[in-house]
Parts: structure tokens; sequence; C-alpha cells
């Protein structure tokens, strides 16, 4: 039975959660095998063998930018095994390493996934569009190895317990031409929970009216143990940076609670956060399309309302 | 320097967007505009061209139309523009895409590619690094910030944490992210100068390129919907409608 492969990239010295959840996946459709970009360590191909892993191909870039000589590695192990289905997530280097295995191996990709289907005649994926409320399905068909993009929390990650996995070292071909090289790295500081696995989203948009106001959003997030999130208007306008971005571009979540605060709605905006379990919207204007996936719409001014409903958080 | 910068007409967003019932292709009409996302792609162009003595040429592949949104791109200064307009390109996929504007921009030579992070209509996110890729030089994506200098291009690339710095030798690819300039609005002398810059209409033949597309979209359903649940006006008490449903929810 030919292997599915899944792209997973090192975060914090462990295999990011967006690859754990696509192993999870992967290792229902058949023998899984792991191909790990960054330090690698025996705890992490530990981890990936308890996702269910059997082998890693472990690679490191080092300084390099990935996308081009990474691409070009898979592409030749690519051609020395038998494998039908390489999944990535949706996400800034899996992307790059995707596309240029895609002209590689010519090949498409199947980008933005919600599910992933192997069928008798080659591969279906499903894909939100318009917004999330309606799902077309694509194929490719043949016997791959087909490219598929899968969106963050489309699967929930689950531990097979799995034991550890065979790992080989994959060292990066000369692809012939110069490469991008990453010469300084910059973490931007934040406070309070990770964007992506907090239990409760504060987010504003535009409808602050500036940047001096997303301050009463983090005073209320901090209150309430929560992370905050943007949409793209305000990141790209610099009042907070791209690291705060929900949707479609952004970081997908899937909080108990998210608030969202002078957002419209925007479907990009909503791939993001539409998943939530309960969604509370402040927006003045009553047609909103915010409000059409709120559990609780209030329509108003939220420099009225946010300041109120920090002192009553402030008063308990 | 020679700028090529990748820009796309798109059906305009603010109206719904229609499918074709046999193929669940989007309905193209005849005037479409310049993506949204391209004007970031074309205003760094022509700063860059500013700054190093250079030209700005457009390249775009999908049915050509009016042209309203090639004009667009013109007007706000670009000198000229290719547009790939062909039948068989129709349901093209990303990979395809890549390599009819490999083709075109490689047979004009170029030092720098600009493309957007992601289209507005297809946001498949991967042509910039595909057509890296087939024209054999550097990608580098979700680019924030650009500096050229002394055939060397710098960037700052966005990353989950932050930004790193990037460089690469010209020629090479870069995909930006929207917000990375202020994009300038059209003059008037702007659009009649549009008007009467060189466009050239070129074919898949042309090009010398071949086309096969394999991704097919084989149906369209309805998602499980969402729905709204209450809405409230405000009269000054909404707060504590929040606290209610946060302490309901155990959040406090
Ligand atoms: C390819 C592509 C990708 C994209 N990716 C993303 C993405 O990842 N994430 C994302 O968020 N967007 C994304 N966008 C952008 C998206 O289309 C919207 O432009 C954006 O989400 C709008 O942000 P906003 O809601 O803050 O601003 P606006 O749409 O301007 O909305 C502001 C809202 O605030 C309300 N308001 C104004 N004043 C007040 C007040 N005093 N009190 C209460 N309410 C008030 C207004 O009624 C309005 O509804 C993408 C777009 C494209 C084309
Ligand atoms: N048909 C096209 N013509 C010109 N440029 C394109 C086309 N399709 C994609 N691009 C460029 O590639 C970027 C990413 O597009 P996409 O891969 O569709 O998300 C766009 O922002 C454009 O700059």
């Amino acid at each position: 039975m030919p292997d599915t492969w899944v792209f997973i990239e090192e975060s914090e010295g462990a295999p990011s959660q967006l690859g754990l959840e696509l192993l999870t996946k992967a290792r229902s459709l058949g023998p899984t095998t792991a191909m790990y970009l960054g330090t690698g360590s025996d705890e992490a191909f530990a981890t990936l063998g308890e996702y269910g892993a059997e082998r890693v191909f472990h690679i490191d870039a080092g300084d390099a930018l990935p996308g081009a000589p990474v691409a070009a590695a898979i592409s030749d192990l690519a051609g020395q095994h038998d494998v039908r289905l390489i999944l990535f997530g949706q996400a800034y280097t899996d992307r790059d390493v995707a596309g240029g295995l895609a002209v590689r191996l010519g090949t498409g990709v199947l980008s933005n996934s919600a599910d992933v289907r192997l069928t008798d005649s080659g591969v279906e994926t499903d894909h939100e569009i318009f917004g999330g409320t309606q799902i077309a399905t694509a194929a490719i068909g043949g016997d791959g190895p087909f490219l598929v993009l899968v969106r963050p929390k489309s699967f929930a990650a689950e531990a097979s317990g799995g034991g550890a996995p065979e790992v080989q070292q994959v060292d990066l071909p000369d692809v012939g031409v110069a490469g991008a090289t990453i010469v300084e790295r910059h973490v931007e500081e934040h406070e309070g929970p990770q964007l992506e696995g907090a239990d409760v989203v504060v987010s504003g948009g535009r409808g602050l009216g500036g940047a001096e106001y997303f301050e009463i959003i983090e005073n209320v997030a901090k209150k309430l143990g929560a992370a905050t999130g943007a949409t793209r208007a305000i990141v790209d306008a610099g009042w907070v940076p791209y690291a705060m971005q929900v949707g479609q571009t952004g970081k997908t979540v899937k909080p108990s609670v998210y608030i969202a605060c002078g957002i419209s709605g925007a479907m990009q905006h909503l791939v993001g956060m539409k998943d939530s379990g309960t969604i509370i919207a402040i927006n003045k204007d009553p047609d909103a399309p915010i409000f059409g996936v709120a559990d609780l719409g209030v329509v108003g001014d939220v420099h009225r309302i946010l300041p109120k409903l920090l002192e009553t958080l402030n008063s308990r | 320097m020679q700028v090529t910068v990748c820009v796309k007409q798109i059906p305009d967003p603010a109206s719904p967007y229609q499918l074709e019932p046999d193929t669940h292709w989007l309905v193209r009409p005849d005037e479409q505009i310049l993506d949204e996302t391209d004007r970031y792609g074309v205003e760094m162009g022509l700063q860059l061209a500013q700054e190093n003595e250079g030209t700005v040429s457009l390249v775009s592949m999908g049915p050509a139309g009016s042209m309203q949104g090639i004009r667009q791109a013109l007007a706000m200064g670009a000198d000229e523009a290719t547009i790939i307009d062909d039948t068989e390109l129709k349901g093209s996929d990303a990979l395809a895409t890549a390599r009819v504007l490999g083709a075109a921009i490689s047979s004009k030579g170029f030092d720098l590619v600009i493309a957007g992070t992601e289209s507005t209509d297809g946001y498949s996110g991967v042509a910039p690094q595909m057509l890296a890729e087939v024209l054999g030089v550097p990608c580098l994506t979700y680019v924030t910030e650009v500096s050229v200098d002394d055939g060397k291009v710098t960037v700052h690339r966005q990353t989950d944490a932050g930004y790193d710095v990037v460089e690469a030798d010209l020629p090479a690819v870069i995909a930006v992210t929207a917000g990375v300039v202020e994009p300038r609005y059209p003059t008037f002398k702007g659009i009649m100068q549009a008007k009467k810059k060189p466009v050239e209409t070129k074919t898949v033949g042309d090009l010398g390129v071949e086309v096969d597309v394999d991704q097919i979209v084989t149906s369209i359903t309805d998602a499980p919907e969402r729905s709204g649940g209450e809405k409230i006006e405000d009269e000054g008490e909404a707060h504590l409608r929040i606290i209610e449903l946060l302490e309901r929810k155990k959040v406090i």
C-alpha cells in the first residue's frame, strides 16, 4: 500500500500542532511518513511516532529559506518511494514547499482543503467557499503523488500510542540556483495565551477607530485570560503585529468563546473563526455580516460598551 | 532594473460571485477590475523601479475583456502590459498559471518579479512559488518590506512568531502582502496616459507552453449553516448581557 506523507514544521523544538493534526488524519489513510523540518530531537521524533508516523525523514534547512531546497529534497525522495498523497498545512513554509514541489512533480496543488479522501480514481478534497456557506469538492485523478494543503483545525490531533519511528536524515540537494538565506529572525514579544490554542479570544477590527483603542481589547482579554486577535484591516494598518491576524491568510482559531469587536465579518475573516463555540459580536451596523454567525450580537458602539464591560469585570 | 508585476483581473468582489453550472468555474464578466491584492505589488514595483532606474511591466493571464483592470494598473504608472488570453486556459489551476506566466516573463527578461500573496478570487497562494520554480530563481514570500541594492533583494518575511530578514541575489520572485506599501490612486493624467500605453495580447501558442489542467471541481453543496442567534440593541446595559453569557459559558 502506498504511503501518505505529511510535511511537519518544528515549532519551539516540537512538531507543530498543525503537523500533529495532519498526522492523525494521515494514519487513518494507511502507512504514514513524517517529513520533519527543523533541528530535530529524540523527543520530537518520539512525538511523531506517538501520533502515527512509522518513518521520519528529517530535514534541517539551517539558514536557507526552506521553500525551494526542501521541495527539491522531497521531490527526490518521492522518486525513490511509493507515495500516493502528500499533506501540507495551510501555513507559510508549507505553501512554499508545496508550490515548488508541484512544479518538480508536474502536478497541481489542492489548496485550502477542509477534508481529504483517497478514492479509486484519485484524490478528492473539500473546500469551504463563499465564507464557508458552501463546500466545493475538487478532484485530481491518477496515482499521485497528490499534493494537498489542509487548513488548520480541520482535524483534531489525537495520539495513537505508536512507538519510536525509523528516522532517516535527508540532505538538501544542490538545486543549482542561488537560494534565499535567512539572515535574521525576529520573534515578536507577546503576553497571554497563544492565539491558536486559546480557549477565549477577544478580537478587534477597524471599528475600533485607531491603534490607541486596541488597548481596551488587551485589557478585556487580560481579564478573561484570553488571547487577542485582529482583522487584516488593522494588521495592514500597522495597529497590531501580523501574528495576531485571524482569518484566511492569518490564524485559524476555534476557542470556546470568540468576541469580535468592531469587525464587519468579511468572508476571509469568518473562515478563521466561525467554528468557535460561542461567538459574541459588537458592531454598530445592524446589517454587519458578523451577526450572521454571532450567538449574541450587540448592535452598538464599541467605545461605549467595552469600557463598561471592562469596568464590570474589574469590579467582580 | 526590469521589474515585472503579476496582476490579475477579477470580477468585482462587491457583487456576489457566480459559478458556471456545469464546470463550477467562476463567471468572468467582460468588465473585470484589478485585484486589490495586486495594487500593492504594482505600487512596490513602481517605487523600486524609481529608486533603481527601472521599468515596470505587467503580466496577466485570463480573459482580457475590456481590460479595465490592466488599465487601472497602467494608470498607476506601469509602463506596459502583456496579457495572455486564450480559451484553452479556462479553468486553469495555479500550476498552469505559473507555467504560462513564467513563459511570458522569461521571453521578455526580468530582474525582479512581484506577485501578491494570494489572489482574491482564487486564493491558492501557491502561484508565486510555482512561478519562481518555473523561472529557476529564488522565491521570497509573505514580504512586508523590500529593498534592492547591488543586485540583491532583502525583505522582511512574515512568520508565525514575527518576521525573518531574508536575502537573495537577483533575479528573484517576491510575493508581497497587502500593507507592504500604500498604493497610490491614479491621477487624471495617469488615466489618460494609460489608454496609450502598449498592451500586448498573446495566446498559449505564441508562448509555446503546454498546459493541461488535472484539477476539476466535481460538486458544490451547501455547508451546514451556522445561524445567527440573538441580536440586541445596546441601550446602555448590553455589557451585562455579555457578562451573563460569559458566566454561563464559565469563562468568568
Ligand atoms: C485574499 C484576501 C485574504 C484576506 N485575509 C484576511 C484574513 O486573514 N483576516 C481578515 O480579517 N481579513 C482578511 N481579508 C480582508 C477582509 O476582506 C476584510 O477587508 C477585513 O476582514 C475587514 O476588517 P474589519 O472588519 O476590521 O474592517 P471593516 O470591514 O472596515 O469593518 C469595520 C466594522 O466596524 C464597525 N464599526 C465602525 N465603528 C464602530 C464602532 N464605533 N462601534 C462598533 N462597530 C463599529 C463597522 O460597522 C464595520 O462593520 C482578506 C482579503 C483578501 C482579499
Ligand atoms: N491569472 C493571473 N495573472 C496574473 N497574475 C496572477 C494570476 N494568478 C495569480 N497571479 C499572481 O499570483 C498571486 C497569488 O495568486 P493565487 O496563487 O491565485 O493565490 C496573485 O496575487 C497574482 O499576483
